[in-house]
């Protein structure tokens, strides 16, 4: 390796561990496509064929390009939520359910506050997303530090109480007449630009790259982000270096919480304009398998955000051309994290090729 | 006109009764898991799978109780993955379950809609008819809860049964609760740490397929799309509130199946929104979690054990 390529390695904060863990990660991620091969294969389909047409279908055009990214932004946000959290030892796999509360707050913001410039609106719904997203991540967070109930259940639980509680808005208190559930549309000072017509494409992937970058610095070079760490990796050491690991815990998990919400603040302010009824075809979710696959590091997170985004938009074309059942994605996505759950069993595969 | 007694009545606990059936099998399941000290998230996951299985099985053989036999088995060779994914090469068990979880609804409705061009529902297959038992059946009021039910329903109090002996009454069960608490002591006295994780875990995957079957099989007679909606994670939550005791895990089974009836029953009257009845059980499920767990303690601490 080149000195300059180093020290371009240096600078960008990723040492030889990382070189090797981003091996293991593609490793995961071919023996995750191979297997799912395997099932297109058996169930008649040509997987070759299929995968080709994900893939242009995801980055053959302009438009295809749009969509990518259009599906990868919501991704980036919630598999920051996931991040945060287990940075510091903790399994939120509620992003979905903090994803949705965001979305529903930033709708309540984006149709009801009226009259103020863009400049102020914008902001103002995207901290709205935030503020309800970080409360249902501070749900289970307290639920924790109290009384000890482990969160993988109660932000699971959480997330199906916020599909029927935003479910129940969009029917009920704030539902536009129609048939449809949906509420109407934002005011137009809430809404973000959109960067390429026609795709969905907006300002979204900026502010989701921003957080990236602000998670990234937060975790690296702020008391917090080593607090956090440490907690992480060791909560015994970390309180006897007098951490307070419930203010941690706590944290955590409101900013966990934050950043999901405002991923469904930028997915309604950005894309669809209004809450329509079931609109999150399941980001949270990605966002775990993002981070997973992205080797818990922000920058790894925002390329496996792109593989999912792919994922979404190419998976839409293969279902549209070869009819390939959309949910192709889904078990995809479960098999990259099966096959990341098992570092060694990664590496055993790595080592028999040799 | 909506009163007491059309929401509470006989049906409602017969209703609960066949609700807390998968629950408890899925719990008993998870407990088997956890106490050789293994983390068993992917209970939903299997679940679901099986109830998918299961309901293939009896659409292509017209019998549903090979479904109920595919389901087990599907369960069980799922939780083997979760075990040698966890045991063997000491992967992060709740990364493993989840990818289990998530894959397990992929899956499934990736082949709903190859088998039956639909991603939501499966076709109505043959499931397994109710029976009833003679005599209970006269009794007033209990005949009425307890009389007529599907044999999965009536075996789970048997299947309870059977924990509670083997755990505590057998050689076998001796081992389990070595392993959970102190693997290294129990190698040292000769117990095989890895053969009795693998035994347990699978065995987790073969209840909760049973709770899938009885779903897809008895519940319902077809798949659709997600059906366990996260009873996978109550059941959790059920064994914790059961403290890993088989009866403990049983009593509070029939808790979270009360709350899932009272919320079909509410549903069927139409008097709130739906959405918010649907909330019940995972309202319940969080409430109960935080009232307790400060008390009960886990049997391992469920870390990968590595043989010298």
């Amino acid at each position: 390796m080149s000195d300059s390529i180093r020290q371009t390695i240096n600078k960008l904060g990723l040492s030889r561990e990382m070189l090797y863990s981003v091996g293991y990660q593609a490793t995961a991620i071919m023996a995750a496509f191979l297997v799912g091969a395997l099932v297109l294969y058996a169930t008649g389909y040509n997987p070759v064929d299929a995968y080709i047409s994900m893939a242009t279908g995801a980055f053959g055009d302009t438009f295809g390009i749009g969509q990518t990214f259009t599906q990868a932004t919501p991704i980036i946000f919630t598999s920051l939520a996931f991040l945060i959290c287990i940075k510091a030892g903790l399994f939120n796999i509620g992003a979905e359910g903090q994803f949705l509360m965001g979305a529903m707050g930033a709708t309540i913001v984006g149709i009801y506050v009226k009259g103020l410039p863009w400049f102020i609106h914008v902001p103002l719904t995207m901290i709205a997303g935030m503020v309800l997203g970080g409360l249902w991540g501070l749900i289970p967070a307290v639920l924790k530090t109290r009384f000890e109930a482990h969160e993988v259940i109660t932000t699971m639980m959480l997330s199906y109480v916020a599909k029927d509680l935003t479910s129940y808005m969009v029917n009920y208190p704030i539902k536009a007449s129609g048939w449809v559930s949906q509420t109407v549309k934002i005011e137009t000072t809430a809404e973000l630009t959109r960067i390429l017509p026609p795709t969905q494409l907006s300002g979204a992937i900026f502010v989701a790259v921003l957080f990236v970058i602000l998670t990234q610095f937060l975790l690296r070079n702020t008391v917090l982000g080593y607090e956090l760490r440490a907690i992480g990796l060791n909560p015994t050491t970390a309180e006897n270096s007098g951490i307070n690991i419930n203010r941690g815990i706590i944290i955590a998990m409101i900013l966990g919480g934050a950043f999901a919400g405002l991923g469904g603040a930028c997915e309604i302010m950005g894309v669809h304009q209004r809450f329509i009824d079931g609109f999150s075809p399941g980001y949270g979710w990605d966002g775990l398998a993002v981070a997973l696959v992205g080797g818990l590091h922000p920058v790894g997170v925002l390329l496996a955000s792109i593989l999912f985004g792919a994922l979404r938009s190419g998976g839409m074309i293969v279902a549209r051309v070869i009819k390939v059942p959309q949910d192709l994605i889904s078990l995809l996505q479960g098999l990259v994290i099966v096959f990341v759950a098992a570092p060694m069993l990664i590496r055993s595969l790595l080592r028999r090729r040799k | 006109m909506v009163t007491i007694a059309n929401v509470i009545n006989a049906g409602l606990f017969a209703a609960a009764i066949r609700m807390a059936t998968p629950i408890v099998y899925a719990a008993l399941g998870g407990m088997f898991s956890e106490r050789v000290g293994v983390i068993n998230i992917g209970l939903e996951g299997m679940m679901l799978t099986s109830a998918f299985s299961g309901v293939a099985a009896s659409y292509f053989t017209g019998n549903p109780w090979i479904g109920v036999l595919i389901s087990v088995l599907t369960g069980g060779f799922i939780a083997l993955i979760h075990a040698v994914i966890s045991v063997k090469y000491a992967g992060d068990q709740i990364v493993s379950g989840t990818g289990i979880n998530i894959l397990a609804l992929g899956f499934t409705a990736y082949m709903t809609q190859i088998f039956w061009g639909n991603r939501g529902a499966s076709e109505a297959v043959h499931g397994i008819p109710e029976i009833s038992i003679p005599i209970v059946k006269e009794i007033p009021i209990l005949g009425d809860i307890l009389g007529t039910h599907s044999p999965l329903v009536y075996l789970m109090p048997v299947i309870t049964l059977l924990s509670y002996y083997v755990l505590f009454k057998t050689p076998f069960g001796l081992r389990i609760r070595a392993v959970g608490e102190h693997p290294t002591a129990a190698e040292t006295a000769g117990i095989d740490v890895y053969r009795i994780k693998y035994i347990c875990i699978t065995l987790s995957g073969l209840l909760a397929g049973l709770g899938g079957a009885f779903l897809s099989l008895c519940h319902l007679n077809l798949f659709t799309r997600g059906m366990t909606g996260g009873r996978g994670f109550i059941a959790m939550a059920a064994m914790i509130f059961g403290k890993w005791m088989p009866f403990g895990v049983f009593l509070s089974g029939l808790l979270f199946g009360f709350a899932d009836a009272l919320q079909m029953r509410l549903q069927s009257l139409g008097i709130l929104p739906p959405q918010i009845i649907l909330m019940i059980p995972y309202v319940l499920t969080v409430a109960i979690l935080a009232g307790v767990v400060g008390r009960a303690i886990a049997p391992s601490d469920y870390k990968p054990y590595k043989k010298e």
